[in-house]
């Protein structure tokens, strides 16, 4: 049988063995991907039930754990309502525009050393763009609905993501510097040492918060959350939508997060290396690390949102273009000048 | 990497964002302190210029910029005019609520830009230095921002010059492919090294002179120069007609002289018949112009025109001489736009020829100062305007080009004629209100030196055409 | 036909294609979409010419930013294309005119006669750990730095001139200043008046 199998692999032609090799790549990263998603919403559910001396969702299941499989199965039956006055290709469209980049961004993640779909030299730089295409989703959306609530809920989540975009890229500007490469692999690399005093989150210390909280504001997550606001806008740009079209944008929100996450983790949390390189640390696989910090991440997510109340719109916008954007830059200023100035230049090393 | 050359450059450049931040804290109230340090800032670079004046060019920066006598006198000529166009707008500036940071701080970015341009070797410092002078001027343009046509001509000025620049940008591509370098000197060498009749570098050229044409307001490409001088604040107007006049023509000598020398008879043809047509139609339609800043607006026209006949007579003797004639028509637009601005009190506003009536009985010392410089607009010996103009009619006659020069003198004629209708109105009409006119006394001085220097150039305007022509000896 | 040749011509064609769109569509949300296509086809054609560094800007600037902020304004005007269609017709001779020469001046131009392999021969390949990026980092902060640094100027101006040019107070506008609002204390707001009773009618 598996004798047949390697023979009829054998006998395909090389670039449709490559395509095929590619997309069983591609599945392998998606399907664990959405399950976490998943897990997540489950999870966040659980968090902040407990948080809240609640015990979250208990019914479906042992201890509620099949909650998001019946949550996905109830989407899926629903029906799509397409609004009257809506422009009807586009708004089927955004949903897709919104969860494309959270997907294609992964393809650079490396999980291990080894384990990374396409190993690019410019890496950071192609994650940077991809999800900075994400908010098209959340404009198109709000858009085509032809609803006030929706159109005012893009508005904000655009001018929002649009924003903080630029912190985030400041910070980032601040990795490459110290690691002097884009590869994402090899800024993990760079990070490897003798333990996590040698990841960057110390010396880039307030880069990583600037990352940490612009990633926050990029995702629509609370205390970010004004694009969705309920008390104000209802639901913000995905208001009209339902089904299985809504279940996208919620997909695409949570996989954004997840991506944030492991983005942080590798550019500030040495990705898949151990804490300390030493022996009981060193027998715990690397992908292992990678995903508990990753999870950790995911946990300061959903603290937040059990913990502070939404911002303000302006000062949404007061903290992102008048602290987030100058700290950064100053923090870069210092890192070229201690770099090349100072005899303590190691430390951004 | 050696940075010392273009020091003044870096120095204007500095003290400009250290202006903008000083401006944030001293608030609205206190432009006075952003209106002096602009002023030092100017004058210190000027002195920074002259410091270090150079005699033979040193090319620095990866061969970006170039520092030579050209450069040197128009970098001076372009501070000195912008630090008599700050004195003259500092009273309407605060009459009219516009008393604020960014119009000094956008002058002086405008001024950088300028400067780029005078020393530019490269295409790309050309065309960016080009870019930042034009983006200045269109905000100042539409600095007034509650007047529907001070917009309107910004929006005219902002697309037709994004036009211009396109076309230029098109036909520097083009010579690019030819000659597989952006670096001026290299093109020229490369160019002058090839066998004439280059189709693709005959249609580089056509876009360059119209994208230049667009720049300086030449004929057939001038139609944004009345709506923009008319529309704009009069201040702006001031800014726009004086400097920027003198950094084109650093473009054009970079750009054609320097670069495209080899190509001289084809754009030589070119520049002839822009020169006519500039002639002709600024002046023939400034006769029926009745609001003042229009018809200083197609005067402009007129004096390019004679500014490229000069050009297109070629040769060492007539670049100099064009760039001699530029030089005192900054000096006279400036008066001219000067006065305007230094008129137009709180709530009066200067826009036609009749507001000036009677301004020899409300103002004789200001009216015949005005009077100067009008006769020198005119060409009227023995100002300084007349000798421009012989300078640049006799190149003309050097290169045979009879007719031009001909029609040169006939067009100066008809315009003597709108020129000496500003005289009249001054000195004949009645005068149709009594409020009188009140200048601030810099201004007034500023403004005689201004007028007089029209009449007390004359016994050094040899020495003038001399300091042009060893600015044009360092041309390649 | 190679690989490489399948992925041009993709990404020719969209582009094209987008481009047409774009001056065509009727509705100027779904015009400026089509751009967005439009610059994300040009940087796969980008990355084809092993310029990835460019792509990836293209995407992240043009795409990412620029566009959205565009869409954000033809979002929020009511623009009657109807009424920008007016007078097409009375221009279109000259437009077409004007474009046919176009055309005409560009094939004469860029025709393989001049730009053909033969003359502009192939640029080399280069090995996959050859960095676009650190090259052009190296380039544009040594022999380019100053039209760098201009065009950093520029930017500069530009930032300047949107806010000289946009921030005034606008007497019939009714600005909010939340945090204003939110400080405001009892004593600003309220008097609190002490007068005698009324005497009952």
């Amino acid at each position: 049988m598996i004798a047949a199998w390697f023979s009829l692999w054998g006998s395909l032609p090389g670039w449709s063995r490559i395509l095929l090799l590619n997309l069983s790549k591609i599945v392998a990263i998606t399907i664990p991907l959405m399950l976490s998603v998943a897990y997540l919403t489950f999870a966040e559910r659980k968090i902040i039930g407990y948080m809240q001396a609640r015990i979250g969702p208990n019914r479906v299941g042992p201890a509620g754990w099949l909650q998001p499989i019946a949550d996905a199965l109830k989407l899926l039956m629903k029906e799509i309502i397409i609004p009257t006055g809506a422009n009807k290709a586009l708004f089927v469209i955004a949903p897709v525009l919104s969860i494309a980049p959270a997907l294609v961004a992964w393809a650079v993640i490396p999980f291990t050393n080894h384990l990374v779909l396409a190993n690019v030299n410019a890496g950071l730089l192609f994650a940077m763009a991809i999800t900075s295409m994400g908010v098209y989703g959340v404009v198109i959306a709000g858009w085509a609905s032809n609803s006030k609530y929706a159109f005012l809920g893009s508005l904000r989540s655009a001018a929002q993501i649009v924003a903080y975009e630029i912190a985030m890229g400041f910070a980032l500007v601040g990795v490459v510097m110290a690691s002097g490469t884009l590869n994402l692999r090899h800024i993990v690399l760079h990070q490897q040492g003798t333990g996590f005093w040698d990841w960057y989150f110390l010396p880039l210390f307030p880069l990583f918060l600037v990352y940490f909280i612009s990633g926050v504001a990029e995702t629509n997550r609370l205390p970010f959350d004004v694009a969705e606001g309920e008390s104000e806008i209802v639901a913000g740009f995905h208001v009209e939508y339902s089904g299985m079209a809504f279940a996208v944008f919620f997909l695409a929100e949570y996989a954004n997060m997840i991506l944030v996450s492991a983005l942080t983790t590798v550019l500030f949390l040495g990705g898949w290396l151990p804490p300390v390189a030493v022996i009981p640390f060193t027998w715990v696989p690397p992908l292992a690390w990678f995903l508990i910090k990753v999870s950790t991440m995911l946990f300061f997510f959903i603290w937040f949102r059990a913990t502070f109340p939404r911002y303000r719109y302006d000062q949404i916008m007061r903290l992102g273009w008048k602290v987030l954007i100058p700290i950064t830059l100053v923090w870069i200023g210092v890192i070229g000048t201690v770099r090349f100035f100072t005899p303590w230049g190691y430390l951004f090393h | 990497m050696n940075f010392m050359p273009a020091l003044p450059l870096i120095f204007l450049f500095g003290s400009t964002c250290a202006i903008l931040l000083i401006g944030l804290y001293v608030g609205e109230r206190r432009t006075s302190v952003v209106y002096v340090l602009s002023q030092v800032a100017l004058i210190t670079t000027v002195a920074l210029v002259i410091r270090d004046a150079q005699a033979a060019p040193i090319v620095a920066l990866h061969g970006m910029f170039v520092r030579d006598r050209l450069a040197d006198l128009l970098d001076i000529a372009i501070c000195l005019l912008v630090v008599a166009v700050f004195v003259y707008s500092r009273r309407y500036l605060s009459d009219r609520d516009m008393y604020r940071t960014e119009y000094f701080v956008l002058a002086l970015f405008g001024v950088v830009g300028m400067m780029v341009i005078n020393s530019a070797a490269h295409f790309l410092s050309l065309y960016l230095g080009l870019e930042l002078m034009a983006l200045s001027l269109y905000a100042m343009v539409a600095f007034q921002r509650d007047s529907a046509r001070a917009t309107e001509a910004a929006m005219k000025y902002f697309v037709l010059g994004a036009l211009a620049s396109g076309m230029l940008l098109y036909g520097m591509s083009m010579l690019y492919g030819v000659t597989g370098s952006l670096s001026i000197a290299k093109v020229a060498s490369t160019i002058s090294a090839m066998p004439p009749g280059n189709i693709v570098l005959v249609f580089g050229l056509v876009f360059v002179i119209v994208g230049l044409l667009f720049k300086i307001g030449a004929v057939p490409f001038h139609m944004w120069i009345p709506d923009v001088y008319d529309g704009a604040p009069t201040v702006v107007t001031l800014y726009i007609g004086t400097a920027p006049k003198v950094a084109a023509l650093a473009l054009i000598l970079r750009l054609l002289v320097g670069g495209l020398q080899a190509l001289s008879p084809s754009w030589r043809e070119m520049l002839v018949i822009a020169a006519f047509l500039s002639m002709g139609v600024g002046n023939v339609v400034a006769i029926s112009q009745t609001n003042l800043k229009r018809m200083l607006a197609y005067s402009a026209i007129a004096h390019m025109g004679f500014a490229l006949l000069g050009l297109a007579a070629g040769g060492r003797e007539g670049y100099a001489d064009a760039l001699f004639y530029l030089l005192i028509y900054s000096v006279m637009s400036l008066g001219a736009f000067g006065l305007v601005a230094l008129l137009s009190g709180p709530g009066r506003e200067i826009e036609y020829i009749d507001d000036l009536k009677g301004l020899s009985q409300r103002n004789p010392w200001i009216a015949f100062l005005m009077l100067l410089l009008m006769f020198a607009m005119a060409g009227v010996p023995p100002t300084a305007g007349f000798y421009a103009k012989l300078a640049v009619i006799q190149a003309a006659v050097d290169a045979h080009l009879i007719w031009l020069a001909v029609a040169a003198v006939l067009f100066s004629v008809v315009g003597a004629y709108y020129y000496l209708r500003v005289v009249k109105v001054m000195y004949f009409d009645a005068p149709e209100d009594d409020r009188p006119f009140v200048l601030p006394l810099d201004g007034k001085f500023l403004f005689g030196l201004n007028g007089l220097s029209m009449l007390l150039l004359t016994p050094w305007i040899g020495t003038i055409i001399a300091f042009c022509h060893s600015a044009i000896q360092g041309l390649p | 036909m190679t690989f490489e040749q399948i992925v041009f011509y993709f990404f020719s064609g969209v582009l094209v294609l987008a481009a047409v769109v774009v001056v065509t569509v009727r509705n100027p949300v779904k015009a400026a979409l089509a751009l967005v296509l439009a610059f994300f086809s040009a940087a796969g054609l980008w990355i084809l010419l092993e310029a990835e560094f460019l792509a990836i800007v293209l995407v992240l600037v043009y795409v990412g930013a620029v566009m959205v902020l565009f869409l954000f304004v033809v979002m929020m005007l009511d623009i009657n294309i109807a009424e920008l269609r007016e007078g097409f017709g009375d221009y279109l001779p000259i437009g077409g005119i004007v474009a046919a020469l176009m055309v005409v001046e560009m094939a004469i131009i860029l025709g393989p006669r001049r730009f053909g392999l033969a003359k502009v021969p192939v640029p080399q390949a280069h090995g996959a750990t050859f960095s676009n990026t650190r090259m052009l980092g190296d380039l544009l902060y040594t022999t380019y730095v100053y039209p760098f640094e201009i065009a950093a100027a520029i930017l500069l101006v530009a930032i300047i001139a949107a806010i000289a040019l946009t921030m005034r107070r606008r007497p019939e506008t009714k600005y909010q200043n939340p945090a204003e609002q939110v400080r405001v204390q009892r004593s600003d707001r309220l008097r609190i008046i002490r007068m005698p009773s009324e005497k009952k009618g």
